[in-house]
């Protein structure tokens, strides 16, 4: 609680993986592998480049996430958007890998963004107050991993 | 990814009725009035941007005399917080399944 206004704005996942980064690094940006743990993709490593992911149709999504590599820090960080829904009433995020040398293997950070940085500096101030909405969220978040 | 939650995360999205909305939950009741002085802004912006919070049942209003009064409702962010425990459940079973991997590489 010591940050309140950092809390809703991401989803965190962080795990240790007994392997090499350079072993994630592989998993995390050549297309057939990332296929075979995210989705179907047409990723390349490359800033600008626009992909998509794509799952199975579900009620209320049409399996599609637009995507666009934003950047590209090899071994160490990968960020792209990750867009789901129409431009209209779609929801546009942000994913951040962070891959750090960790004992016996690397540590993995996943963030899912929901507010674009930019957006963030107006209120850098109004640090307070989201009460329930947080205490929810703690229970969520800490709930994950 | 369901979009149940988009009204409430397209709500707060914008600063300013991230801002309104918590001071709302900060201080109880509030009226339109006081809440401009807050937020800095116009009160026409004030009021736009609390429409769109009464859109996603984020604020529920009264009247009384001239002045209108606005509340939070926490409640609302309910379907936000279902909608991150999905994705967070999406995101560790791609670790699995990541981890899976991991062991057939090589």
């Amino acid at each position: 609680m010591s940050n309140p206004a950092e809390t809703p704005r991401s989803l965190v996942i962080e795990r240790v993986f007994a392997h090499p980064p350079e072993k994630l690094w592989r998993a995390l940006t050549e297309s057939p592998l990332l296929a075979q743990w995210m989705m179907n993709n047409d990723f390349e490593p490359k800033v600008g480049r626009k992909f998509q992911f794509r799952a199975d149709p579900m009620p209320n999504w049409n399996g599609v996430v637009d995507c666009e590599v934003l950047m590209i820090d090899p071994i160490q960080r990968l960020s792209y958007n990750w867009g789901v829904g129409d431009a209209d009433s779609g929801l546009q995020w942000v994913v951040l890998w962070t891959l750090t040398p960790a004992e016996g293997g690397t540590h993995v950070r996943m963030e899912q963004s929901g507010f674009r940085p930019d957006q963030q500096a107006a209120y850098q101030g109004a640090n307070y107050g989201w009460q329930k909405f947080i205490g929810n969220l703690e229970g969520v978040v800490g709930g994950l991993e | 990814m369901p979009g149940k939650a988009n009204p409430v995360f397209r709500a707060l999205a914008d600063p300013t009725r991230r801002a309104i909305f918590e001071e709302l939950t900060r201080q109880g009741e509030q009226t339109v009035h006081a809440l401009t002085r807050y937020a800095g802004v116009s009160q026409p912006a004030v009021s736009k941007h609390l429409t769109v919070l009464k859109r996603a049942k984020l604020v529920r209003h009264r009247r009384e005399g001239r002045e209108t009064h606005y509340r939070a409702q926490p409640d609302a962010l309910a379907p936000m917080v279902d909608w991150l425990r999905d994705y967070g459940a999406f995101w560790r079973d791609r670790f699995d399944r990541l981890e899976k991997l991991l062991e057939r590489m090589d």
